[in-house]
């Protein structure tokens, strides 16, 4: 069970957590400008990175925020959590070894 | 037609509080809840009409007399007072917070009040509750929503050794059940 | 009855206490702080099982959860627990034991006539012989194949014991309690850290349990260990948990501990529970859990009476059992002088040491010479005898040039081997720790990697008392400083390797003997040989992964503590590759096997899961209510009279509701309060449905899309004044559009000043439904105007029921004239009987789902997801009518302008009306549009669509149904074909809106 770091009430076991998806991907402002194919990438098109993956998590049975965090899916540890809004914070990617 | 402002039925009544294996369970009374929802701008005057300065710190309560604010999340408050209290609250607070946004739900009857106490209190919980209850990692004060076993519970330590639950009432008797087994099975 | 091979003196048991236990039926006697195994032996008795797959006889042949072929069924009826490990038994009296895989009983088993056929049964047999005919797989060959390979019979009876489960934190844990993890522990509270620590025996002390000699700080041993006990049990930040397996190593150091707290109890207390489940995370985790002692691999290595060399020794240390008479040791490795010396001096005749290496130098090597015994250098064992218990030992002398020397025969009761030891890196590998090939051990060691988790002692290759403590002190003091912070970075560095207890073997030992005849077992629980693996690798297997699968090694009960080394070295040899290449297999947990009970906890029967009921529950109950259940709901069906059945309980309900009145509870309708300035705003984004224009007062049914354009959630919404709505969901549906609701405020528009408050268990909502509610009503009420004018279909009043705050909504979802009271929830039962006793004279009927489904289906009003999945479309159902046409965006609307969601060739809902008016098509039924003639009933069809929704429907004296058919609105009277079984049925296309299309019944 991954210990997740809520930014606002801090380490917590993933069972007080949902999934929620991968991150920064903002819905379009004005959705009917766009034409299907860039509809559809923003509906469907999501990455499956090995290494560190930017994404969404709600503290669901806690503050009920919805955080981003970024995760290597490789070993699945969290470099960092951070707010909504926060800007994605750079973090050392995974080392070779890991990527192997 | 009859008046049935005073009849009320708990959704645990007949299940009774502890089957006496330590006596460290407790049905709370009926009291009023109400949730506060908004910007942070707004809690001094929620302070001054309510009585209790909400915490602005994750996860602690406040409390003044028979009143107490939990914190639950960063725009989301419990506000618990007497039973009866709330539609007087809903007011006072709606004079004070005008114009500013805001939202008051009245939630009396959403939960239901247990309490765990005792030196076992953490040990009965943490039968389902995955929390460290240690009183350095959960301090006096602190509450916070979490899971009770396959329930959603706000947790609050009153004491250091004693903790308020607030548990959904259908969830409530799922909740008061597993936690009688626990203490059995301490 | 007495013990003939027990000491009269010496061993952690207590001579006071005897014990009486049965093995088959057979009675024996033990005393306190034995294991079964130890009893056994101290018995004489060495014989307990037979093998998995050739039926050998086998014997005990290690002392602790390594024990691969000492697995009994123990208890009985609902406390029968099947294949656990003889040398993990604690004693106790009254113990009955049942030996496995044998019949008719161990001496005389008639399936041990596969040893005799054993050349038919190579490694991948089954996969080979069992290929044809297909059919007689599952007839014939796996039914005959469980019933003769196998271990314990499952238990027939529901266990009648319980199981608890805790959750727990600490700064350091520490697994395994001996000399390193004792010391560690020590260190860590020395530290101030809060220590968890546990062991899988019943005793801590680890390998201690077994010095008779040795001091520690100039105490003896044993003194050192209960000292240390004491300072830890005293400790406030130190529990200690004995009889507790670290069975798994989860991420961020979760560890899972199976406790097990009664079965060492003569007779467990009803109700204490047997075993408890720990979920302990850990700031750091210590892994102290020794290494695992090595079998060689030589031919008929597996008779009963030969036992790896460390586990004898402990036997007579800590049991004061004699394992044998006359003993002859075959070693790789120096231990196994250690634990010959200490039988010699136990009076044990040692008729020799058979040492594989050239010379053997160590400390215990010289003892050993010093005592006298009789030491044989690269000298190997071709050959063993004996039925039920080894008599001789044929060996042989090796020569340089690896050349078998002629044989002799020494006579004996007991073989003791020692190929070296494997450190037991399970939890760490599990930890995702990296590890490394050491050359001198022959094993593979933990070598970082794995954030928070270290090993200590003879886990990480660290051998002898005095370096092990050291390794502990060290392993504490760094967790404990990395956990709690203070002190100075703390080095845990490597210790170099003793040099007293060296050796090591994997290869089997050399013989004379063709090597396609004999079998020299590499995984006893398995019964897989050298030659199985060997095979293996000639068949073209490559990846130990795929060895390990095709042979089965490593993957009995045990997971191969004893064997996969040795497998790995065969594999290594044959594929000719050094093995650090050939790679290890995956350790998984459990370590040891845990019971389902275990991880099952309290979850049985009424906390199985959380039931949840509805402020009119026990009213429903005791009126005969049938229930059904609904997620967690549990909601009333039907209330069936006397000897009604459900179709005319239903019809009867349906009926009175459209004649006069019905009440039903509504209680678990999802319920959110959206509060704020934008909630309007908030609202038109959310649904299809405009909102601005809503005026308090009023309700609307509005329904809400996913941004992929499929229906999420429906529901009526009531706005109460300007800035708040009272928003209805379905049952179902309530958590997750709550959870849609909040992503979008908190993430997408967190500007909107709206907030959200779940209110489903706030309210108990009674609806009052049928043509005479407004009467029921009106009787209960007196600050509401319920007339038609003051209060028209669809608007929501806040006022009093019977002196109670409540919420009066005018709705219908029975297409009857209707309305639905919400009261808080404590109040709801005394209002439901309040509405009751209004309707008394009106006959007024309380009604079920059931027949709440039949009259929205009447009425052509969907259930989110019953009619619809996750594909359809608002226009799919005929909802297109809601959508705000003006609005610019909302969530899915640009979705709903992708070409294949507006193709006019996708199924739509239509009603359906079989030609038989007595059939009611089964839900889910599949739907062609051409009739299937005789000649190609079972040639395929085009499916078209699907039933969604069936009903007998008593109002209209038919069956009806809902339908997804593609193109559907264009097919309005055509005939359909629902396939079944028994024929295909006709069925029309209609207008889904079965009852008063025109609404009028709405006002009645």
């Amino acid at each position: 069970m991954l210990l997740i770091d809520c930014p606002f009430c801090g380490k917590r076991p993933e069972l007080e957590f949902r999934y929620a998806g991968e991150a920064h991907i903002a819905r379009p402002a004005d959705p009917s400008g766009l034409g299907d194919e860039a509809w559809g990438r923003f509906l469907y098109g999501r990455g499956n990175p090995r290494g560190m993956h930017a994404e969404r998590w709600r503290h669901l049975n806690g503050c009920g925020r919805f955080f981003n965090a970024l995760r290597d899916t490789t070993d699945d540890r969290f470099a960092a959590t951070y707010k909504i809004g926060e800007e994605r914070p750079m973090v050392a990617e995974p080392q070779g070894a890991r990527k192997a | 037609m009859p008046d049935l402002s005073q009849a009320r039925r708990s959704v645990l009544e007949g299940l009774g509080s502890s089957d006496g294996a330590h006596g460290a369970l407790s049905l709370l009374p009926p009291i009023s809840r109400l949730i506060f929802r908004g910007r942070i701008s707004t809690i001094g005057r929620v302070a001054a009409a309510f009585g209790v300065e909400p915490a602005m710190e994750p996860c602690r309560a406040a409390v003044s007399g028979e009143r107490a604010a939990l914190w639950l999340g960063p725009d989301e408050w419990l506000l618990l007072a007497r039973e009866g209290e709330a539609p007087a609250i809903i007011g006072r607070l709606a004079d004070a917070l005008a114009p500013l946004s805001y939202s008051l739900v009245d939630v009396s009857h959403r939960q239901v009040g247990l309490k765990v106490t005792g030196e076992d209190a953490q040990a009965i919980l943490n039968a389902g509750c995955p929390l460290d209850l240690d009183r350095h990692a959960f301090p006096i004060g602190m509450c916070t929503r979490t899971l009770l076993q396959k329930t959603e519970i706000v947790l609050w330590r009153v004491a250091e050794a004693a903790f308020q639950l607030e548990v959904a009432r259908s969830f409530a008797p799922y909740a008061l059940r597993f936690l009688q087994q626990a203490e059995r099975d301490l | 009855m007495s013990a003939p091979f027990r000491l009269g003196a010496g061993g952690r048991i207590d001579r006071s206490r005897k014990l009486r236990f049965w093995l088959d039926r057979k009675a024996y006697e033990g005393v306190a702080g034995d294991t079964l195994a130890s009893a056994l032996l101290a018995n004489g008795v060495h014989l307990v099982g037979r093998s998995f797959k050739y039926h050998r006889p086998r014997g005990i042949m290690a002392a602790g959860s390594d024990e691969p072929n000492a697995l009994v069924s123990v208890g009985s009826g609902s406390r029968f627990t099947p294949n656990l490990r003889a040398t993990q038994v604690e004693l106790t009296d009254g113990l009955v034991a049942q030996s496995q895989n044998r019949w008719p009983s161990l001496g005389r088993d008639f399936g041990a006539l596969n040893d005799v056929f054993s050349p038919l049964f190579p490694a991948g047999f089954y996969y080979k012989t069992f290929m044809w005919p297909k059919s007689a797989w599952k007839r014939i060959y796996e039914p005959k194949i469980r019933a003769m390979a196998g271990l314990g019979r499952a238990p027939t009876l529901p266990d009648s014991d319980t199981y608890t489960q805790r959750y727990a934190h600490c700064d350091a844990l520490i697994v395994g309690a001996g000399p390193a993890g004792i010391a560690a522990a020590l260190a860590a509270e020395a530290h101030g850290a809060r220590v968890i620590l546990c062991d899988e025996q019943a005793e801590l002390g680890g390998s201690l349990l077994a010095e008779t000699k040795a001091t520690i700080d100039g105490k003896e041993a044993s003194a050192w260990l209960s000292d240390a006990l004491s300072r830890l049990s005293h400790s406030p930040n130190v529990r200690w948990l004995s009889r507790t397996t670290a069975f798994g190593c989860f991420p961020h150091n979760m560890v899972g501990l199976a406790e097990r707290l009664t079965d060492h109890l003569p007779s467990p207390s009803e109700g204490r529970p047997r075993e408890r489940l720990w979920q302990v995370r850990a700031k750091e985790v210590v892994l102290a859990t020794g290494a695992l002692e090595r079998p060689l691999v030589f031919p008929d290595n597996d008779r009963p009476g030969i036992m790896l060399a460390d586990a004898a020794r402990q036997y007579l240390a800590r049991y004061a059992v004699k394992p044998g008479t006359r003993v002859v040791v075959v070693t790789a490795h120096d231990q196994a002088y250690r634990a010959a010396t200490e039988l010699a001096e136990a009076g044990v005749e040692i008729a020799a040491i058979l040492d594989i290496r050239q010379d053997a130098s160590g400390s215990w090597a010289e003892q050993a010479r010093g005592a006298g015994l009789h030491i044989l250098s690269s000298t190997t064992i071709c050959a063993t005898s004996g039925r039920h218990r080894v008599s001789s030992v044929e060996i042989a002398p090796v020569g340089r040039d690896g050349k078998v020397g002629p044989r002799s025969r020494l006579a004996c009761d007991l073989v003791l081997m020692c190929g070296g030891f494997t450190p037991a890196i399970h939890l760490f590998s599990q930890a995702r720790g990296k590890l490394r090939f050491e050359e001198r051990l022959n094993a593979f060691l933990p070598d970082g990697g794995a954030e928070g988790v270290r090993c200590a002692g003879a886990s990480r290759g660290i051998f002898g008392l005095d370096a092990a403590i050291a390794d502990g002190v060290a392993a504490g003091e760094a967790a404990a400083r990395d956990a709690v912070g203070g002190g100075v970075e703390a080095a845990h560095s490597p210790v170099p390797l003793p040099k007293d207890l060296d050796g090591r073997r994997l290869d089997p030992l050399p013989h004379d003997r063709s090597p396609h005849r004999v079998k020299a077992f590499v995984d006893f629980q398995n019964d897989v040989t050298a030659k199985d693996v060997k095979l293996a690798v000639r068949e073209g297997f490559r990846s130990i992964e795929h060895i390990k699968r095709y042979t089965t090694t490593g993957m009995a009960t045990d997971q191969g503590k004893t064997s996969n080394m040795n497998a790995l070295g065969i594999a290594a040899s044959a594929l000719d590759k050094p093995l650090p290449d050939v790679g290890l297999t995956t350790f998984r947990m459990p370590y040891t096997p845990v019971t389902f009970g275990t991880f099952a906890g309290v979850a049985r029967g009424e906390l199985f899961d959380p039931v949840r009921v509805t402020p009119t529950h026990d009213w429903a109950s005791a009126h005969g209510a049938v229930f059904e259940d609904v997620g967690q709901w549990k909601r009333a069906r039907y209330f069936p009279l006397k000897d009604e059945d459900m179709h005319r309980a239903v019809a009867r309900e349906c009926q009175a509701v459209r004649q006069s009145v019905g009440v039903f509870d509504a209680s678990t309708l999802g319920k959110i309060e959206i509060v704020g300035p934008d909630a309007a705003e908030f609202m038109n984004r959310i649904y299809v449905n405009p909102w601005s224009r809503l005026e308090p007062g009023r309700c609307r049914y509005g329904v809400m899309l996913r941004e992929d354009g499929s229906i999420l959630d429906d529901g009526v919404v009531g706005r109460l004044a300007a800035d708040r709505f009272h928003v209805t969901t379905t049952t179902g549906g309530a958590a997750q559009v709550l959870n849609h609701m909040e992503d979008f405020l908190q993430t997408e528009w967190s500007g909107l000043d709206c907030w959200l408050t779940s209110t489903t268990e706030q309210w108990a909502v009674i609806a009052v439904q049928g043509p005479d509610s407004r009467k029921i009503l009106e009787r209960l009420v007196d600050d509401i105007d319920l007339s038609a004018a003051a209060m028209p279909h669809m608007s929501v009043r806040e006022g009093h029921v019977c002196g109670v705050p409540a919420r009066v909504f005018r709705v219908s979802f029975t297409g009857e004239l209707g309305f639905e009271i919400n009261v808080p929830a404590d109040h709801g039962r005394a209002v439901w009987q309040a509405v009751l006793d209004a309707g008394f004279s009106r006959s007024l009927t309380p009604y079920g789902t059931e027949a709440m489904h039949v009259m929205r289906a009447e009425k052509g009003y969907i259930i989110v997801g019953q009619d619809t999945d996750g594909t359809v479309t608002a226009d799919d159902v005929g909802l297109s009518w809601a959508i705000g046409k003006t609005k610019k965006d909302f969530v899915g609307k640009r979705s709903l302008a992708r070409p294949a969601l507006s193709d006019p060739g996708r199924k739509q809902l239509v009603g359906l009306v079989t030609e038989d008016p007595e059939l009611v098509l089964e839900e889910g039924a599949q739907i062609i549009a051409e009739e299937p003639t005789a000649s190609h009933r079972s040639a395929p069809h085009k499916m078209i669509g699907h039933v969604t929704s069936s009903y007998f429907s008593a109002t209209l004296g038919r069956g009806i149904a809902l339908a997804m058919v593609a193109g559907g609105r264009r097919r309005m009277g055509e005939t359909l074909y629902v396939p079944m079984p028994e024929g295909s049925i006709k069925a029309v296309v209609t207008n889904p809106v079965f009852l008063d299309p025109e609404g009028k019944r709405l006002d009645a």
